[in-house]
């Protein structure tokens, strides 16, 4: 089976807007987490997000889309941008229906949403916007980005939780071997506004500590949760002949390999799923445990998640057999974005043969189960890296990522 | 193959009710009771007469789930017990897909109401609230709820793409069956979302019918005087089954998903191009994949939204697709009776497909008096007819530009 | 009440429906079909929304025709208010 190529990258991170100031954010251990400044967080239990900074969307965005995207979409359009033009595709120069979209989503447009009811409620229903039919689906960043570029292939949208960003690039790279060469693929989010983080913060993981070095720790025996963060990446993913032909010569790397599986009904007592993903991921790759040179862990932030997930690689890598990081711990999670940053942050370190830090761990908790590359960047012979996700619920996913010798 | 099916929809809950309701010729289209829509211009809709209750679920149950999880649970228990896969499946070989265009937005619009003092306060209040506030931000806590169901733990999610969700899910949830990820999948689409918001939305781009009056013949596709679609709600969900595994144990099938296409049509949000191409293409690379001709068509399950621009444009895309042989294809659009319940209808619309092979009858376009002259093919008007179908096109076409098409066809169809 | 005139319908259709870069809205614009000045049909439903709510009319959906002008659509906004008067 042949493995798609990944050939561009598009990234908006609360560290960085634009990948190399993302990636060199990342290798300096450089976070982007502190008090929420979108709105007034006092009186929700937790007040830390990762908020992509400084971005006017005028300077990114053509007039006539703002008023019809919410601030996600808005992020999600920049990424694309950047991807396209990170692959040199020009999309008018392609043939009909050669490039399609696969977006995560979470929520949809949850403040464009929050505006919306609002007006709807204090003041009544001719004052909702003829734009929310849309800017609050689900799928709305596929469809902007589709129109924005003219990608009129086969498209789509997932929802799982925060496993969508790896499950979405796995359904791109099934429409490329259905017949649609090129496919911009993987998840951008946010939900910082305050009827998004009332819901986020109902999921019981959200983290309460006010010290934004502290409050997302994940691996380390303080662990509280998580920081909810927004942003995420946006993959070009290519057949090869297709790329072969554009004259590519220095693809990031190829998706070798993906699984998706679901957790038991909490409570019976049967293994959860995470570690039947992994395995079935290196199995379609065609790779042993020993073949992985890094994992990017999903790092929950809650402690007996974070438990489970040193377990499992433990036992598949052995103990501490694998370095393992989670530069997620400089942006927070990005619901459904977060999971496509790791993947792009793995493909860059498959270029640049560093792993990027896992940042403020102080005092690692199952330090006998996993090596954790913690406080500095480690340089390292890399081919294959792993990318594991979870989605609230019960998701599990898991990717690897190759170099292209 | 398709081996169970259940149905949640206007008109009657189950797929047999469902089934007499399309055959009958009936609407189930009425003014909105689910909440007091008398501010809005457009005040019909087609409502599920769903009674959780004696549908089987828990008081805990009807607590904690939205109207569209509620929905997929209890038409996925009918489909499961129809198929008899229960019992009969490896769970890591069980999957779960689920479509939605709104997932959880009645119970989001109502919560948000409480939080906000009635949209008096942006800064909503932590106070109150539901405790399951996280299940409705995130739909994908529907395909949880069916995972846990079915005791699936392959692969599960949810597939979102306004109303073209229904085809796309079970699109998707066929490939994964072929591609070997699964041996099962129980899959299809759920919405419920009659709710102020939902109104409000289609109200402000004058995509709904305003005709209040004669709700029971609001929806009107290819009429002349069509204006607009009737909302709906409701859900199908199918189980699905890799060939062999539904031949080892003997089970019925009713159908075959024998290709699956979508394209986009990076026009519009909501508008189409008037040529029908994108549309057109995803037929023909859905034929192309089911390896059937256009002349093997025996009867198209239309989009049939009642909007002027969808009913020209599908037309369009059947004449460019089919050629000549659009003009005897029946075609028909099902949301003449039960509504256009958005992401759920074409799942809904998938059922009736795979209905109309099993019982050899193709279901009629209600309110059809006066075709528009524009729309020139046989739309099967008031009365269905009793015709064998080996291949059934069902399409649909959607926000966000998504335009894809569902080819089902007989069991041995493929085979021969 | 003041006459609705083409610089009203400037500043709405730039506030709730934003302006196309490549388009200029300042010169003769009456009769530019609103295709032509960069805006689809939804950006002309948001339009009219606004004008509807404001001045409390309703119109027709022919009157929201993306192939139609400046001046058609105004036309329909000022009989539309007489009426309502």
């Amino acid at each position: 089976m042949k493995t798609p190529l990944i050939t561009g990258l598009g990234t908006v991170s609360p560290n960085g807007l634009g990948t190399e100031a993302y990636w060199a954010a990342a290798l300096r251990g450089e976070s982007g987490i502190g008090p929420i400044t979108r709105f007034e967080p006092d009186g929700y239990p937790g007040r830390t997000g990762g908020e992509v900074k400084d971005f006017n969307p005028k300077e990114h965005l053509p007039s006539r889309l703002l008023p019809q995207t919410d601030h996600m979409t808005r992020l999600a359009l920049v990424a694309a941008e950047e991807a396209l033009a990170d692959a040199g595709i020009d999309p008018e120069e392609l043939p009909d229906f050669a490039m399609g979209v696969v977006t995560a989503a979470s929520a949809g447009g949850m403040e464009f949403g929050q505006r919306e009811m609002e007006a709807l409620w204090s003041k009544g229903g001719a004052y909702v916007s003829s734009y929310q039919a849309f800017a609050w689906f689900y799928p709305v960043n596929t469809g902007q980005i589709s129109i924005r570029h003219g990608l009129r292939g086969a498209s789509s949208a997932v929802v799982t939780e925060q496993a969508g960003g790896l499950d979405a690039v796995a359904k791109a790279r099934r429409h490329i071997r259905q017949g649609t060469p090129q496919m911009l693929a993987g998840g951008v989010d946010s939900a910082l506004c305050p009827w998004g983080w009332l819901c986020m913060s109902r999921s019981g993981r959200v983290s309460a500590v006010e010290n934004p070095s502290r409050a997302y720790v994940p691996f380390d025996i303080e662990a509280s949760g998580y920081v909810p963060g927004e942003g995420g990446a946006l993959l070009v993913l290519e057949d090869v002949e297709a790329a072969v032909r554009r004259g590519v010569d220095k693809p990031y790397g190829a998706v070798a390999g993906y699984a998706s599986t679901f957790d038991p009904r909490p409570g019976t007592g049967q293994e959860p799923g995470l570690r039947r993903a992994l395995e079935m991921a290196l199995e379609e790759a065609r790779i042993t445990a020993a073949d992985v040179d890094v994992v990017y862990a999903d790092a929950c932030g809650v402690p007996e998640l974070d438990r489970l997930e040193a377990e499992v690689l433990a036992g598949v890598f052995g103990p501490r057999g694998v370095p393992v990081t989670a530069p997620k711990t400089m942006t927070g999670r990005l619901l459904a974005g977060g999971a496509s940053l790791d993947l792009a942050t793995a493909l860059l370190s498959l270029r640049d043969q560093v792993v990027p830090p896992t940042v403020n761990i102080s005092r690692p908790a199952h330090g006998e189960l996993i090596d954790l590359v913690a406080g500095e960047p480690r340089e390292a012979r890399l081919t294959n890296a792993l990318v594991l996700a979870r989605g609230y619920g019960g998701f599990n996913s898991a990717m690897v990522v190759r170099r292209e010798a | 193959m398709v081996t169970g099916i259940g149905v949640i929809a206007p008109g009657g809950i189950g797929t047999k009710q469902f089934w007499e309701l399309l055959c009958e010729g009936r609407t189930a289209t009425r003014t909105i009771s689910l909440f007091d829509a008398s501010e809005f211009r457009s005040r019909v809709a087609a409502e599920c007469d769903f009674d959780p209750g004696a549908s089987g679920l828990s008081q805990r149950e009807i607590r904690r789930w939205d109207r569209t999880t509620q929905f997929a649970v209890v038409a996925a228990k009918e489909a499961l017990e129809d198929s008899g896969v229960l019992g009969e499946m490896d769970p890591y070989r069980t999957g779960v897909m689920v479509g939605t265009a709104c997932g959880m937005t009645q119970s989001l619009d109502r919560e948000y109401a409480i939080v906000s003092d009635n949209g008096k306060k942006w800064h909503v209040d932590e106070a109150h609230g539901s405790p399951y506030l996280y299940d409705y931000f995130a739909p994908s806590s529907m395909a949880a709820e069916l995972a846990w169901l079915a005791e699936a733990q392959g692969p599960v999610g949810v597939i979102s793409t306004g109303c073209t969700s229904g085809i796309d899910v079970l699109g998707h949830a066929a490939d994964l069956i072929i591609d070997g990820a699964a041996d099962v999948m129980i899959s299809g689409a759920s919405d419920a979302a009659i709710s102020p918001i939902t109104v409000a939305c289609f109200d402000a781009i004058r995509a709904t019918t305003p005709r209040n009056d004669d709700p029971a013949t609001a929806s009107r596709p290819f009429d002349r005087t069509r204006n607009g679609f009737a909302l709906g709600e409701g859900s199908a969900i199918l189980v699905l089954e890799e060939y062999q595994h539904a031949r080892r144990r003997g089970a019925r099938v009713y159908a075959e998903i024998a290709g699956h296409a979508t394209r986009a049509n990076a026009f519009s949000m909501t508008g189409l191009r008037p040529d029908g191409r994108e549309l057109a293409e995803a037929i023909t690379v859905a034929l192309d994949r089911a390896e059937a001709n256009p002349a093997d068509v025996g009867y198209v399950n239309a989009h049939g939204s009642s909007t002027k621009q969808n009913d020209l444009h599908e037309t369009m895309a059947y004449k460019r697709s089919l050629g000549e042989h659009a003009y005897r294809t029946p075609i028909s659009s099902i949301k003449s009776m039960i509504g256009h319940s958005l992401g759920a209808i074409c799942a809904l619309e998938v059922a009736a497909s795979v209905l109309a092979i099993e019982h050899a009858v193709i279901p009629p376009t209600a309110n059809l008096h006066e075709r528009d002259p524009e729309c020139d093919l046989d739309y099967v008007p008031l009365a269905a007819r009793e015709q064998a179908s080996d291949v059934v096109l069902s399409v649909a076409s959607g926000f966000g530009g998504f335009q894809s098409a569902i080819v089902l066809t007989t069991p041995d169809w493929t085979a021969r | 009440m003041a006459a609705f005139g083409v610089k009203e319908l400037v500043d709405v259709l730039r506030e709730s429906a934003g302006e196309d870069e490549d388009v200029s809205l300042e010169g003769d614009i009456l009769d530019v079909d609103f295709e032509s000045l960069g805006y689809d049909s939804l950006a002309l439903f948001n339009t009219v929304r606004w004008i509807e709510r404001d001045l409390g009319i309703t119109l027709s959906d022919e009157a929201i025709d993306v192939e139609g002008t400046p001046r058609a659509l105004l036309d329909e906004i000022n009989k539309a208010s007489t009426q309502s008067v």
